[in-house]
């Protein structure tokens, strides 16, 4: 196989720059698997490591600093042939941290190759995520006050399983690469080299005091034991392949008349647990069936369990345009958590408006026409009150009628809950 | 009649769906999370891809990388999400590559409120990217509107390879809302287009009479460069101060030129009238319905509801604001796009109400100030 690196554009890194070392291993490695340019893609990352792109004849990203991962991921998904290779710096580990975590949980086949400098030769050698406290950097004392890590470590602990420190130097680099290529899944090599137009200014560091640093280290050669397990895009499409396929919501028919003609608005004031939207929604369905237009909007604390549940809830003939509650037919009012946040509301309500309020529940002052009811007298447990409530107000002949309600309940409930449903309502109108 | 029950971010997901995309990532956030959950179970057992990303930004780095590789992508978050997204924002756009975003606006600064509605990000989506360049931005008012524009969406992205934004509100995307399905204005599926064949493929080399280049994707048999750094017509870095000028003009001009085609807007234009309100979003249906009641009363004004807020449509609206001596324009925030509006209509008396409550404006209140 010929040589995919570009011969127009022949690499640019400072003389001794073990960057180049790479560059011809990572050559070599294509050429040794018998790899076409379009069968690759070269993600490259920031610094002097992101010009890795450009070298090459192969497809190529180049993106944002720290954010490779994120771009090959997307790649991969989409292709699941390519081979993606991503050439990153030890600035783009630091500053894509959550990124780099995340691949190796979550394990698409890709290829990462750190790019290991101890610092940041673009910038003017600023210290990164992996240079040692004792070197002297473009960053004054402050990288002596935090500690490097061992990205080889950090990956095998996030659940890379394929993780390797080499040299840039060592002879077999192409081999090694070619290793972490072939296996199905994400695959890191962490690779050290020199920075002589940064780093190497003021610190000593030679491909002999590389290998004695990566010999006291416990060794990392490739595939990690505990790590390994189906790659990611191929356990996405057999899950995928198992869910069923879901419809657009299904309309509802018109098929009776509404009690009253004109906009109609109901409130329900409860509490989280009180299953208000349910109710809610029960409610928009049996306009529906009347033909009737409907919006509705709940308000609920994040805390999905406490609080107050709110519904607002609006039927019109009309198209509906303003979407707030303006003079409501109908207040329920269910808990105090509610009342709590609509006082005001229940402050200005007139004579036109039916307040059904269960006993227990108190409410300021007001000019609406407030009828007490017993639901627990009547048997009916707290969490579906606001369905009695609906009920009550269906047998009134007030915003929806009976046949309204009954129509809705047997589209929104199936089986066993409708009929738990219907039980409600008779006790109800009881 | 058959009416279905759906709310702006279900709409958003299935008309997503409609137009092609097979691509999602996002972050959860309220309230754009129902987008993710709709997408999680309509994509999969089609063939399509969702993904939970770490991040607001890694979930748009795997839509740029998945778009790069021929997919319709989008994702959808809400403000905070956004401000993270910048710098992919900005690589979308500089990069020529398509990508529908939906920022389901919640109130803010910051963290905000997560619960409560708001346009504020009106002026921070057109500028919150490094350089400056046009972006397109489509504003739904009810759920009709999420389901068409997020079609529209889709389409401008592929005709004019770039990021199209959705800007939702909390009131439209946690609104349920019946709808009538067939009366739902779905436009043709557009996909973006390949170069022309022979010769070899230079990826930002605009097609015959466009400026707009053609899309191989990555992947594919012929070779394709994407870099975020300021490159020539071959993709690669460039110094060249002619080059660069060339294609910032051409990226600028072909957004900016084109407004006109997609001028999305609503207009109820009352002759005689001598107000104009003019607003966009949620805040739109408020002020129907104070047109409807103006008209009853006898006393009509008229109203433009904007759908495309960016590039601002000024054609448009200085033809609807022609024949008004006063110009009312509504919003949900302090007073971001009555800036552009006082900019396009030099000669009138433009008026502003604003309110940033986490409520919405009510007809009342737009109705005294429309009428003075
Ligand atoms: S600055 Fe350092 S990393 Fe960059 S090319 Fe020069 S030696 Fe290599």
């Amino acid at each position: 196989m010929d040589s995919l690196l570009n011969k127009n554009r022949p690499p640019v890194f400072c003389p001794g720059c073990s960057h180049d070392n790479v560059l011809y291993s990572l050559d070599k490695t294509f050429q040794d698997m018998g790899l076409q340019g379009n069968q690759i893609a070269m993600v490259s990352d920031i610094g002097c490591s992101g010009l890795f792109d450009t070298f090459f004849n192969t497809h190529a990203l180049h993106g944002l600093h720290g954010r490779a991962l994120t771009y090959a991921g997307g790649l991969k998904l989409a292709r699941p042939d390519l081979n993606v290779v991503v050439t990153m710096g030890d600035g783009g580990l630091g500053i894509g941290g959550a990124h780099l975590l995340s691949a190796c949980r979550r394990n698409l086949d890709l290829t990462l190759l750190v790019l290991n400098n101890f610092n940041f030769g673009m910038t003017g050698g600023q210290f990164s995520a992996t240079t040692p406290p004792e070197a002297m950097v473009g960053s004054g004392f402050l990288n002596r006050l935090e500690r490097p890590i061992d990205v080889a470590q950090v990956a095998v602990a996030a659940g890379a399983p394929f993780v390797a420190r080499s040299s840039a130097y060592q002879k077999d680099l192409p081999e090694l690469i070619e290793k972490a290529i072939r296996y199905k899944g994400f695959s890191v090599v962490d690779i050290w080299g020199v920075c002589p137009g940064r780093y190497l200014k003021r610190n000593k560091l030679t491909p002999n005091m590389i290998d004695d640093a990566l010999n006291k280290l416990k060794p990392l050669n490739g595939p990690v034991l505990q790590n390994m397990r189906t790659e990611y895009g191929q356990s996405y499409r057999e899950h995928a392949a198992d869910q069923k396929p879901i419809s657009p919501p299904a309309g509802i028919d018109a098929r009776f008349d509404p009690p009253k003609p004109g906009r109609q608005e109901v409130v329900i004031l409860g509490a989280a647990g009180q299953r208000i939207l349910t109710a809610g929604e029960v409610l928009g369905i049996a306009g529906l069936t009347a033909g009737l237009n409907m919006t509705q909007k709940n308000e609920y604390n994040i805390t999905v369990l406490r609080g107050p549940s709110i519904c607002e809830l609006i039927l019109s003939p009309e198209e509906i345009d303003y979407t707030g509650i303006t003079k409501p037919a109908a207040v329920i009012v269910l808990a105090s958590e509610g009342v709590l946040r609509r006082e005001s509301l229940i402050n200005q309500l007139d004579h036109n408006t039916v307040v059904i309020q269960v006993v227990g529940v108190d409410i300021p002052s007001t000019n609406a026409r407030v009828i007490s009811v017993n639901f627990k007298g009547k048997g009916i447990k707290k969490t579906d009150w606001a369905l009695a409530a609906l009920a009550f107000l269906s047998n009134m002949n007030h915003v929806l009628n009976s046949k309204m309600l009954d129509a809705a309940v047997t589209i929104r409930f199936k089986d066993k809950t409708l009929h738990a449903v219907k039980e409600i309502v008779a006790k109800a109108t009881a | 009649m058959r009416l279905s029950l759906y709310e702006g971010n279900d709409a958003i997901a299935w008309a997503a769906y409609q137009a092609g995309c097979r691509f999602f990532a996002g972050y959860p956030i309220t309230p754009a999370t129902s987008i993710y959950n709709n997408m999680l179970k309509i994509l999969p057992p089609m063939g399509g891809t969702v993904l939970q990303t770490e991040d607001e930004i890694a979930a748009m780095g795997y839509c740029i990388g998945a778009s790069m590789a021929g997919l319709k992508a989008m994702t959808a978050t809400s403000g905070p999400g956004i401000s993270l997204c910048s710098e992919q924002i900005s690589f979308a756009i500089g990069s020529e590559i398509p990508l529908v975003i939906v920022d389901v606006q919640r109130l803010g600064p910051s963290t905000g409120s997560a619960t409560k509605g708001a346009d504020g990000d009106v002026q921070f989506i057109r500028w919150g990217n490094s350089g400056g360049l046009p972006v397109i931005v489509l504003a739904p008012v009810d759920v009709k509107d999420c389901f068409t524009l997020t079609m529209h969406a889709f389409n401008l992205a592929e005709v004019y390879r770039c990021p199209v934004f959705i800007a939702s509100n909390k009131e439209i995307a946690q609104t349920r809302e019946s709808i009538n399905l067939e009366s739902l204005e779905r436009p043709d599926i557009i996909d973006r287009l390949m170069p022309p064949s022979g010769g070899p493929f230079l990826p930002f080399q605009s097609l015959p009479e466009k400026d707009v280049p053609g899309f191989l994707p990555i992947g594919g048999k012929v070779i394709v460069r994407q870099t975020s750094s300021t490159h020539g017509v071959n993709g690669y870095i460039t110094t060249d101060p002619d080059e660069i000028a060339t294609m910032i003009e051409r990226m600028n001009r072909k957004i900016k030129t084109e407004i006109d085609r997609f001028s999305f807007a609503e207009s109820l234009i009352e002759p005689g009238a001598e107000t104009l309100i003019l607003t966009y979003g949620v805040t739109a249906r408020a002020a129907r319905a104070v047109y409807r009641d103006l008209k009853t009363e006898g006393n009509p004004i008229s109203l433009l509801i904007l759908k495309t807020l960016w590039p601002v449509p000024e054609n448009l609206i200085y033809k609807n604001a022609e024949k008004v001596k006063r110009v009312v324009v509504v919003e949900m925030n302090l007073g971001q796009y009555v800036r552009e509006v006082e900019r396009v209509l030099k000669d009138k008396k433009v008026v502003f109400l604003g309110q940033m409550d986490g409520r919405l404006i009510s007809p009342n209140r737009i109705k005294e100030v429309a009428l003075g």
